[in-house]
């Protein structure tokens, strides 16, 4: 099986799903001839021919209103927002039209859209290249929400979040793409060569969306996470020596919310991690519903570590990102009570 | 420092409730007068058209020039048949609404032919991404009257289960897309549509209505870049009728040049024409059709008329401009106009219209019934509560189901 890393994975679910389908089409700024900012539809173009795949204006609201009005002709729209922080403009077409559009119509038009977008920081991007806006669109009835955490749920989850009748924000963890990443931004940069999740069938395979993954067995406390954050929690568990159990979410809607009770109700503790601000987060979904479905296992309050409720500053990224010390302190606060 | 003696720019309309309605700003030119062009032409060679007025039934009732259509009289009886029904139309849910049966409405008095008359010129396959005062689109159509009702009551027989607001009709055998109520979304949606069928080789095209209003919107922006990008076959309507709610024209960029002109900057062929003239909307749209399904892409069409009643009943327009004002217009009334026409042809006379208007009130009225039977928002039937669960997502997840549960319904 060949190895990719995570940009190479999501080329192939792309370059898999419009080998499939003839309804996909893709379309973004920078996507077509060039291949996109990040090379996601590298050569996707040259194979696929300019009908289907092709470049956008810097329009963000355009985009998605043209993937919301190909859907309704009966096309399966695949666009990139070149990064998440570029995704406002596009909030009114997102919101009020794609999440909705079932609805309003009682079920005779739908959205069968797949919004991808880089987010999160970690590569010195400022405050609008490095966001995690993942918990404005958790609040909105009608999206789903998928982040990947290595190379073969990247493939497999974008397969079935393209393949999925209903509109899906496919957030793409951009420190991840080229390797995976602990938080420790002082070492050297790893590449996701012999790293297990990074072996990636080259066909057609789906990861489900809302199914969660146990990427880590432990006794002691749960940590939630997804994206980077994932490989940081990891990292902390063994810098702490501390036996967590790591559920990685994989869609935060629809969520998984039997592996996360099912876990907390064994360990009796939670940590929940994620790098966006942290008032109404996702992580205030998370302990919420935690303490509403295991309160009488939980032995500890519900910690959450995310980045700080600032804009993402440049130069302070370090600081700003939770990293595997900021972790470590929760897991100990929580397993000492 | 220095101090600017004329201060901020806030447009202001030409007359205010309790004064003379003033529409001299307004030229009339003569019908017949602008000529038809090869629909070949690019957006600079009919640079002029975005500033005149296509005009083609004149005072006298007579079609003029080049861009008469030169229609069957069937073909002239059925629009003034669905022009009629409609206002007849709006007339009773008007009344159903004042009665309490439900909660909303909005008329198209004086706009009629900017919906019917275009949707005459279009195909039945093509697609329509309407706002919510073109009504006309679906009994142009001859989409049942009694569904259009049943959508307004929210009630048991709802299409669209009781989840939107009156007026907000979508009906996907009819072409008509799913009303939204933020404005301006359909606009640059509908291009997308275009985009799709033209990457399949598909002669189908799109047409899309947004209010003058709007036209401030982004989405009235991304629609025309993408449009002139990828040449989508599409026709692009502003339905010019001076009023935002209570804000005229001029708030949305009115005084400076015209709505039509802004497909200029595009390269878009833009027209600015006489939106209460039944043949000239007519005319126009056929030509823009002819266009897009000869692959020459999209057209702007400014379709200048006049919102004769308030903007919905919520609305109290005397309080915002004088209660004469429509009766001032100077382009008329669309459906006094095609009458005329048809009568001077010969075609008609004002009994055989009395008796049309007499017919359709009574087969409004016949449709009420059936759809008050069905249910009203007041009484009756509704789709059951637990329905409201429904169709959030293709297939109902978990945290879904577990709401259902809890809402005890």
């Amino acid at each position: 099986m060949p190895t990719m890393s995570m940009i190479e994975a999501i080329n192939s679910a792309m370059d898999v799903a419009l080998g499939l389908d003839p309804d996909v089409m893709i379309f973004g700024q920078d996507i077509g001839y060039f291949g996109g900012v990040f090379r996601a539809t590298d050569k996707l173009q040259q194979r696929h021919g300019k009908q289907r795949i092709f470049d956008a204006p810097i329009s963000e609201g355009g985009i998605v209103a043209a993937a919301v009005g190909m859907g309704a002709y009966g096309k399966r729209p695949v666009v990139e927002i070149q990064f998440a922080d570029y995704i406002y403009p596009a909030t009114d077409q997102i919101i009020s039209e794609a999440a909705r559009m079932r609805y309003r119509t009682g079920g005779e038009w739908w959205s069968p859209i797949t919004i991808r977008s880089p987010y999160g920081g970690g590569i010195f991007g400022g405050q609008t290249h490095s966001q995690s806006p993942e918990g404005i669109f958790t609040h909105v009835a009608g999206l789903k929400i998928a982040i990947p955490s290595n190379p073969y749920d990247a493939k497999g989850l974008l397969i079935a979040a393209i393949e999925d009748d209903d509109p899906v924000l496919f957030f793409e963890p951009k420190r991840l793409y080229n390797g995976p990443f602990d938080g420790h931004h002082d070492r050297p940069v790893r590449n996701w060569a012999g790293h297990n999740d990074a072996e990636v069938p080259e066909g057609h395979y789906v990861v489900p969306l809302g199914k969660a993954r146990r990427v880590r067995e432990g006794g002691e406390v749960t940590i939630l996470a997804y994206g980077t954050m994932v490989h940081v929690a990891l990292c902390a568990a063994e810098e702490t020596g501390i036996d967590a159990e790591i559920i990685d979410l994989r869609t935060l809607v629809p969520l998984d919310l039997d592996s996360i009770t099912e876990s907390v109700r064994k360990t009796g503790r939670c940590v929940v991690v994620h790098e966006a601000t942290r008032t109404s987060g996702f992580g205030a979904e998370l302990a919420a519903q935690v303490q509403e479905h295991c309160f009488f296992a939980l032995e500890a309050p519900v910690e959450r570590v995310t980045g700080w409720d600032t804009p993402y500053p440049h130069a302070f990224e370090w600081e700003y990102f939770p990293g595997p010390a900021r972790v470590g302190e929760a897991l100990k606060r929580v397993v000492n009570i | 420092m220095i101090r600017n003696s004329k201060g901020l720019h806030v447009p202001e309309p030409g007359c205010r409730p309790g004064e003379e309605p003033d529409f001299s700003h307004v030229e009339v030119p003569p019908a017949g007068e602008v000529v038809r062009p090869p629909v070949t032409v690019s957006a600079a060679e009919i640079r002029d058209h975005a500033f005149r007025l296509i005009r083609v039934l004149d005072d006298n009732g007579m079609a003029c020039g080049d861009w008469n259509p030169a229609l069957s009289p069937d073909m002239l009886l059925k629009g003034l048949r669905a022009m009629m029904l409609t206002r007849a139309y709006d007339a009773r849910m008007v009344r159903v609404q004042r009665q309490g049966k439900t909660s909303f409405y909005m008329k198209c008095t004086g706009e009629e032919a900017v919906a019917v008359a275009a949707t005459m010129a279009l195909r039945h396959e093509d697609m329509c991404f309407p706002t919510y005062r073109q009504q006309g689109i679906l009994l142009a159509r001859d989409w049942p009257m009694v569904d259009m009702m049943n959508q307004v009551y929210s009630n048991s027989q709802d299409r669209l289960k009781g989840r939107q607001m009156p007026v907000f009709y979508s009906s996907r055998e009819a072409g008509f897309f799913s009303i939204s109520g933020n404005l301006g979304t359909q606009y640059s949606q509908a291009v997308g549509w275009a985009m799709a069928a033209a990457a399949d080789g598909d002669e189908r095209i799109s047409t899309a209505w947004i209010g003058e209003g709007a036209t401030a919107e982004g989405d009235f922006h991304h629609a025309l870049t993408f449009a002139s990008v990828y040449r989508a076959p599409c026709i692009l309507n502003i339905v010019n009728n001076q009023w935002a709610i209570s804000s005229f024209s001029g708030i949305a960029g009115g005084e400076a040049t015209t709505f039509a002109a802004r497909g200029l900057g595009f390269g878009i062929p833009s027209l600015r024409v006489d939106g209460n003239d039944f043949l000239a909307v007519y005319a126009v749209t056929a030509w823009a059709a002819e266009r897009a399904r000869t692959g020459h892409g999209p057209t702007l069409i400014e379709l200048f008329t006049y919102r004769a009643e308030g903007h919905s009943t919520s609305d109290d327009p005397t309080r915002y401009r004088p209660s004469t004002e429509a009766g001032a217009w100077p382009l008329g009334d669309p459906l006094e106009r095609l009458k005329r026409h048809l009568i001077v042809a010969g075609h008609w006379s004002e009994e055989q219209h009395q008796a049309l208007a007499k017919e359709l009130d009574e087969e409004v009225r016949a449709a009420g019934k059936l759809s008050e039977s069905y249910g009203t928002l007041k009484e009756g039937d509704r789709w059951p509560a637990s329905t409201m669960f429904d169709d959030v997502y293709r297939d109902m997840p978990a945290h879904l189901v577990a709401q259902r549960r809890q809402a005890g319904v």
